[in-house]
């Protein structure tokens, strides 16, 4: 059913010949396929997994969005660094993050991401060049700004490396916080080469976006007020996502400016695992779900490329299955941290002997999986 | 026992403070309750729920995720004569609403002399024990205790939920009013439906003891009778619940530790520079000369709150506070 509407868009307008995301290899493409789905067997695991109670704590699913992280990150280099909020399962896995790390994190176990002691909404990969999900809405915004005036400087002052773009993401709710307006003059004043990528899914949790934020739908004029280049894109459609997102990229890494990029977007889960979601109609989420962007990708990968058949589709899905499945199994038998030696690692570079608990304070050991 | 009291309904935490922001908001127009979700979706942890519909619109505000100005904007119509009650969703989210509370709000009375005052009443879930991660799990009580100008009210039970709430929403100056999580729906006992205060600035004795004094607050009230549970029949603890941080009833303290000579302080929040270092150093100002040995403090530790797995090894559980019992009774 999802399918066959997203086909009837599709075949509505045939994929534009010139665009920039016609001329990449079915590789490429495949692989955002690839990691959609993944993302996608992931989030409806880590549903199952937190209703088991394996999972502790807040949890915020991915599912419907896919689109938005695996199209903004596949228009950036792996060294580019990104920082986003705390629905952030989709983007660690975009970036390259171990699914078994990952899923550890959730179950807090200490082969997560950090040990098992940030959770869903603290993935962090530094060999992927991830700062974070953070919990704090609007927080990470300033943060975005300074990871890209660091890359800034080390280019241009250091001599140390290329030039870089920071990817900071925020949903439509974090547009309201104070610290955004901060993080957005700054970057305009200081010329640096952040992208606000506002993952727009209607809702701030269960206040949609009319109810939320004077003058709504024109959210880009936020990022025009401080004199930043700011584009509304469908991040339903990854195609036309890339299509309208790597432009910008290039212009921000090569002009060194900061970017706004309005992202629409729909969450089919609730904001967290606890919402009782009375501000929609299962109608509104059917529609969207009709319009999903991994259905329209496989139809594209199938009708229009044919680098992709049923039994291939199929093979993919499969293989993804047990992917997740691996991560999940992993993640049940991975190592409860000792209470004795973790409560007091990881919390000052240098032993504090007077501070409690009273054992030092130390480095804990290095994850393998990062 | 009255008869009135066989047939008080039972309500938990939550149900108690639903209870009593809506009587009071039928009581006194100028109450307005402001937040993130507490309208149509009745708050993250359902505390206005049913109040939206109730109450219209106009007077329970579902607002954008911005607790700054939550903030500024409640004490805004605090000045100008109103009685806003907002919620902030977790006290890890006070942080980019501090500077309006702490800077304006607390700040208010004095700034004018007397000639602008702010009564304000902040609802905030605190704590942990429902494995919420950091920023969702903490006890920021003593920062706010260390700001001049704010009163902190932490509430472990329903009755004085209730009772302290209404207090606070009267109360002329601002009251930052913490509401344990982890007590939220744990049990349920006995609230008047009608309209009665719990005085901020009271603690209170919970059980009446003569070996030693337990003094805490919020949900670690539980943890400590269980210890007293475990401890043997003949020790006599006297348990005492804060329910106020500031202003702290030195009074009820002293004249318990006057009387038992000893002293276990419990709290959640780390142990540093929390509330306990305060109340030992007010103790051995006012009990120096009865003390039979040196007060003790039971507290999460000097780290950042744990995720899930290591919470209760964070959190000053039973087995720890009984253990802190033991050593001080035993100096």
């Amino acid at each position: 059913m999802a399918q066959a509407s997203a086909a009837q868009d599709r075949s509505a307008r045939k994929r534009k010949p010139d665009s920039l995301s016609a001329k990449l290899p079915d590789e490429t493409i495949l692989e955002w396929l690839r990691q959609m789905q993944l993302i996608r067997e992931f989030e409806s695991r880590t549903m199952q997994a937190y209703q088991q109670a394996k999972i502790g704590g807040f949890c915020h699913i991915y599912s419907g969005q896919e689109a938005c992280a695996v199209g903004t990150i596949g228009a950036t280099e792996h060294e580019d660094p990104i920082v986003l909020a705390y629905r952030d399962h989709g983007h660690a896995l975009a970036r390259g993050m171990d699914p078994k790390a990952c899923m550890a994190e959730m179950f807090g176990k200490l082969e997560g991401c950090a040990k098992g002691k940030g959770g869903s909404m603290h993935m962090f990969d530094r060999p992927n060049h991830l700062y974070g999900g953070h919990g704090i809405v609007g927080a990470q915004t300033p943060l975005g700004t300074g990871l890209a005036f660091a890359k800034r400087y080390q280019w241009e002052v250091m001599e140390k490396g290329g030039k870089h773009v920071c990817l900071c993401y925020l949903g439509d709710g974090a547009v309201d916080q104070g610290a955004f307006s901060e993080a957005m003059n700054l970057a305009s004043l200081y010329s640096i080469p952040v992208i606000y990528i506002i993952e727009n899914n209607g809702y701030s949790m269960g206040t949609a976006i009319s109810r939320h934020s004077a003058n709504s739908d024109k959210l880009v004029m936020r990022g025009q007020s401080f004199g930043i280049k700011s584009v509304e894109i469908d991040g339903f459609d990854i195609l036309d996502l890339y299509d309208a997102f790597k432009p910008l990229v290039d212009e921000c890494r090569d002009l060194q400016r900061p970017a706004f990029v309005d992202l629409k977007t729909y969450r089919y889960q609730g904001h967290s695992m606890s919402d009782p979601q009375k501000y929609r109609t299962k109608d509104e989420v059917d529609e969207w779900k009709g319009k999903d962007s991994i259905a329209a990708l496989v139809d594209y990968c199938m009708n229009d490329r044919g680098c992709l058949d049923e039994d291939g589709w199929k093979a993919m899905q499969k293989e993804i299955k047990d992917q997740v499945m691996e991560a999940v199994e992993f993640a049940e038998n991975a190592t409860d941290p000792v209470p004795a030696e973790e409560l007091a690692t990881d919390v000052y570079a240098n032993p504090q002997p007077n501070l409690s608990p009273t054992e030092d304070y130390h480095h804990g050991v290095r994850n393998p999986l990062l | 026992m009255p008869l009135w009291m066989h047939i008080m309904p039972e309500l938990t935490l939550v149900q108690a403070i639903n209870q009593a922001l809506d009587q009071e908001m039928e009581r006194d127009e100028r109450v307005v309750i402001l937040g993130e979700d507490v309208g149509h979706n009745g708050g993250v942890f359902r505390v206005t729920e049913g109040l939206h519909a109730k109450h219209g619109g106009d007077r329970v505000v579902d607002t954008p995720l911005d607790e700054s100005g939550i903030m500024g904007t409640a004490i805004g119509l605090a000045i100008a004569g109103m009685r806003p009650v907002p919620e902030i969703q977790f006290e890890g989210f006070l942080g980019p609403a501090y500077d309006q509370l702490v800077n304006h709000g607390g700040r208010m009375r004095t700034r004018t002399r007397g000639a602008v005052t702010v009564p304000l009443t902040v609802r905030v879930p605190v704590g942990g024990g429902i494995h919420a991660p950091e920023c969702h799990s903490d006890s920021p009580e003593a920062i706010y205790t260390h700001s001049p100008g704010i009163k902190v009210v932490m509430p472990s039970t329903p009755y004085d939920a209730k009772g302290l709430l209404l207090a606070s929403i009267r109360d002329p100056d601002p009251v930052l009013f913490f509401e344990p999580k982890r007590v939220y729906r744990s049990f349920k006992e006995e609230v008047p439906e009608d309209d009665y205060t719990v005085e901020i600035g009271t603690a209170k004795v919970v059980s009446e003891g003569d070996d030693i004094t337990v003094v805490t607050w919020g949900a670690p009230v539980f943890q400590c009778l269980n210890a007293m549970d475990e401890l043997p029949e003949d020790v006599s603890v006297e348990l005492i619940d804060l329910r106020t941080c500031w202003p702290i009833d030195v009074d009820t303290i002293a004249e318990s530790v006057e009387k038992t000579g000893r002293c276990v302080i419990v709290h959640e929040a780390p142990l540093t520079a929390g509330l306990g270092a305060e109340i030992s150093s007010l103790i051995q100002e006012r009990c120096f000369l009865h003390l039979q040995a040196p007060v003790q403090r039971v507290a999460g530790f000097d780290t950042i709150m744990p995720y899930y797995k290591l919470e209760m090894d964070y959190l000053p559980e039973a087995p720890r506070i009984q253990k802190g019992i033991e050593e001080c009774l035993a100096y």
